[in-house]
């Protein structure tokens, strides 16, 4: 709890002793956690892999732009509207993929992701989606004359969204619905025979996985301001692939890891080498791997768990 | 309807390169439950290995055959380096590792040989010689994929070692018990994929011409002919692979273009698997409560 | 002369349950040895330990040579053959690919041949079925075909484990004939681990007791069989 509270209390900080810049990059580490957080329900607590969390994510930033740019609704009113486009989206594909597991969910999930750019530029559609260009929004004052510029307002917004997006993931996982959840994915023939009902809850957890996505999709085009298919393609959904195994399967504090790792690290690869980021960022990836193959929150929960036994070790010392 | 004959044939040219990625899949699919994701990049990173050797002045089919051999080298150092340290751990950690391997390649690459497309020679003469539907390139295509799956089913077939590395793949505790280093036959099984994935990689250069990310839709159509075809199951990837290229090529010339050609393909393949999830061929997974 | 096989103080454990606490015994070349013990006691973990399925502490020697720590396909290049539980068959190859495999580290390809007709003889009804998928044999044939597996190895020892499971009696018995054959002839050593204590003393020359771990018990058959505590608890007479 305690700790809780002070990263809250840092993450309040963090934009008055930072550049714009950097306030603008946190904003983003925060929308990718939240989709992170989506995604570890999926895959994490779950057992669902899926390739094309960058449709969901694609598809809650294309609601948000549409809906600003065409018919005027004010930023803070798209989430919402994000959420549950995608909530009826995940769970509508949820459906089918029910009856694909393994790698051939992974697959559908892929195809997913490869498609919606392509439906994205596909011509009829683009008097809604301004086809390969896209769609260009406007960046949000701070309301109510709050002595904020808009890049710290849009980190405050986005805090808050954040911290109700995982105060609500730590309700469901902890209740009937996250134990179903991780019943499903340890012993599902065992579960069904509980009484879970199994298709149900892969749907919803399919739902509310792509809802966290897209909710992150709308805050990541309002920060970033821009739409387009190509910032969609396949890359998406292999970076938030890598930033739940890399900040730890199955654990809410996880998604906060991995989202700081696919936001900074591929800066610090860039700063690094010039020539191949992507090698060093790859390097990178191999070495979380190797020493913390449980992902960053399965270190620090070993960690953890090592300290507290010496401490107890030595309180039973006299 | 000399159309629709000159498109499966060109289907069925490209189908061949899908249904070697694939089996190339299939062989360390078998041996480990993964998806090799940098299966295609290898296989790239092999190609631009034969372009720098016939760059030099070799002559293509020494350059073809030493390059197979640098592919399978490759893949030994990569399977005893690389995949070794995480044998044991959680699968998706295994699968980042793929990722990984994945970026580093086309990034090397990329820097290596920078990302401007280049033209990749064909072995086969530039007039048709197997007849007016198809061109000489494609009929050859064909021609040494069917020449790769015939070497492979007699190396699996009827030797002590193809013997041992399907013994190895199937049942490791058996085969260490037999005095199978089943180690060692992993990084064969990478060896060997990464060859074929090699020879899959010099058939579609000339075609798709050589660039870091030319394997990306090759290795996604691969991995759907793979899952169509049952991914525990050789024979049947092949098959998935030409029934993947045909489909493929029937769409873009006739139903809807090339722009929505690899998502269509892709929503297809999806409603073949939700109707019959394991693949055409595959074994049905019965799980014992 | 020393013994073929000699283990003393052998401790092994699974992951922090330990399983066996130190076992001693020994067993000479050409003898048929056995390993009695209820469910649990560590026969299967002590032959695992053998042939380097488990970690290990303590001394394995076989004629005299270390063989504890080893790997288990160095093991078997040593000339030991393991029958496992459970039978270990590659149910997706073929009967005779199976018996090929048993003979995976020799280098003499003819007298492998020559092998293969000899395990035949032994089990015709391997023959008849040498194309068949090894998954679709019956119980009884494939522990048969484990067994000539370990025998395509031409092994000094062989290390069976539990032969009888889940066969029907009129087989096991058929089996423990032949086992008696092949080592009354081609001087097959072996190690048997059973759970029907009865067929196993009939067949062995020596016996040990294996109670949570450690040996209890050790002697001739004669004499195994005669103890009273042995005959109620694992006799049943």
């Amino acid at each position: 709890m305690i700790v809780v509270a002070l990263v809250l209390l840092a993450a309040c900080m963090l934009p008055f002793v930072v550049s714009n810049y950097r306030t603008f990059q946190f904003t983003l580490a925060l929308v990718y956690a939240i989709a992170l957080l989506g995604l570890n329900m999926l895959t994490g607590y779950n057992g669902q892999i899926s390739l094309g969390h960058g449709a969901f994510y694609a598809i809650g930033a294309y609601t948000a732009a549409i809906l600003m740019d065409q018919y005027g609704v004010p930023y803070w009113a798209t989430i919402p509207a994000a959420a549950v486009v995608c909530l009826i989206a995940g769970f509508l594909f949820g459906l089918p993929a029910l009856r694909l597991e393994g790698l051939y969910l992974a697959l559908a999930t892929f195809a997913l992701a490869v498609s919606l750019p392509a439906l994205l530029k596909y011509h009829h559609l683009e008097q809604w989606t301004g086809g390969v260009q896209g769609i260009v929004l406007l960046k949000p004052d701070a309301p109510f004359g709050l002595p904020l510029n808009p890049d710290q307002w849009l980190y405050f917004f986005t805090l808050a969204i954040t911290v109700l997006m995982f105060v609500l993931a730590w309700n469901i996982l902890r209740g009937r619905m996250g134990h179903a959840m991780v019943a499903i994915r340890d012993q599902h023939i065992a579960a069904e025979a509980m009484g879970i009902h199994t298709a149900m809850v892969k749907s919803m957890t399919f739902g509310i996985s792509a809802m966290y996505t897209g909710i992150a999709g709308a805050l990541g085009a309002i920060a970033i301001q821009f739409v387009a298919p190509d910032s969609f393609n396949i890359f998406v959904s292999i970076m938030l692939l890598v930033g739940v195994v890399i900040g730890g399967l199955a654990s809410i504090s996880g998604a906060i890891y991995g989202a700081l790792f696919i936001q900074f690290v591929p800066n610090i690869a860039d700063a690094i080498s010039k020539a191949a980021p992507w090698a060093i960022f790859g390097i990178f990836l191999l070495g979380f791997v190797y020493v913390m193959p449980m992902g960053i929150a399965g270190a620090v929960r070993m960690a953890v768990a090592r300290l507290t036994r010496k401490a107890q070790n030595q309180a039973a010392k006299p | 309807m000399q159309e629709l004959l000159h498109q499966v044939l060109a289907g069925l040219a490209t189908g061949g390169i899908y249904a070697s990625l694939a089996l190339a899949l299939v062989m360390i699919y078998q041996a480990t439950h993964l998806v090799n994701f940098a299966q295609g990049e290898m296989a790239m990173f092999a190609t631009y290995l034969a372009w720098s050797l016939i760059n030099a002045g070799m002559p293509y089919w020494p350059a073809f055959l030493l390059t197979v051999v640098l592919a399978f080298v490759l893949g030994v150092v990569i399977e005893r380096v690389i995949i070794r340290p995480v044998e044991n751990a959680p699968v998706l950690a295994v699968v980042v590792v793929f990722i990984a391997l994945l970026v580093i390649l086309n990034s090397v690459t990329g820097w290596i040989y920078s990302y401007t497309i280049k033209s990749f020679p064909s072995p086969f003469p530039a007039e048709p010689i197997f007849g007016q539907y198809v061109t000489s390139h494609q009929g050859g295509a064909i021609g040494v994929t069917l020449v790769v799956l015939l070497l492979l089913f007699l190396f699996f077939r009827y030797t002590p070692l193809g013997l041992a590395m399907r013994a190895a793949a199937q049942n490791p505790d058996s085969a260490r018990l037999v005095g199978i280093r089943v180690g060692w036959m992993l990084a064969l099984g990478w060896g060997l994929a990464a060859a074929v994935g090699g020879v899959a990689g010099m058939m579609v250069a000339p075609i798709v011409f050589l660039d870091p990310n030319m394997m990306g839709g090759v290795l996604l159509y691969a991995f759907a002919a793979a899952l169509v075809g049952g991914i525990d199951n050789p024979a049947g990837a092949v098959f998935g692979g030409f029934l993947v290229g045909v489909l493929e090529n029937l769409l873009g010339a006739f139903v809807i273009g090339n722009e929505l050609k690899l998502a269509v393909a892709l929503v297809l393949i999806i409603g073949v698997l939700v109707v019959k999830p394991s693949g055409f061929f595959g074994k049905v997974l019965v799980t014992r409560v | 002369m020393a013994a073929l096989l000699q283990v003393s103080g052998l401790h092994a454990s699974y992951g922090l349950t330990r399983v066996l606490h130190g076992i001693d015994f020994a067993m000479d070349e050409g003898t048929i040895t056995t390993l009695l013990g209820a469910n649990g006691a560590g026969k299967t973990t002590t032959l695992r330990a053998l042939c380097g399925m488990v970690k290990t502490q303590g001394q394995v020697r076989f004629s005299g040579e270390r063989i504890d720590g080893k790997a288990p396909e160095d093991i078997v290049r040593k000339g030991i053959a393991h029958v496992p539980d459970g039978r270990g068959t590659f149910v997706n190859l073929t009967t005779e690919e199976n018996l090929r495999l048993g003979a995976y580290t020799r280098r003499d390809r003819g007298a492998v041949e020559a092998d293969l007709e000899r395990v035949y003889g032994y089990f015709p009804r391997l023959k008849e079925r040498h194309t068949q998928q090894a998954g679709t044999l019956s119980g009884g044939e494939q522990q048969m075909l484990a067994v000539s597996r370990a025998l395509m190895l031409r092994p000094r020892l062989m290390l069976l484990d539990e032969p009888s499971f889940g066969l029907a009696p009129l087989i096991v018995r058929e089996l423990f004939e032949i086992l008696r054959t092949v080592n009354a002839k081609e001087k097959v050593s072996m190690l048997v681990v059973e759970q029907n204590a009865a067929m196993a003393l009939e067949l062995a020359d020596h016996a040990y007791l294996i109670e949570t771990g450690r040996v209890v018990l050790s002697g001739t058959t004669g004499e195994i069989k005669s103890n009273d505590a042995v005959r109620r608890s694992y006799l049943g007479y």
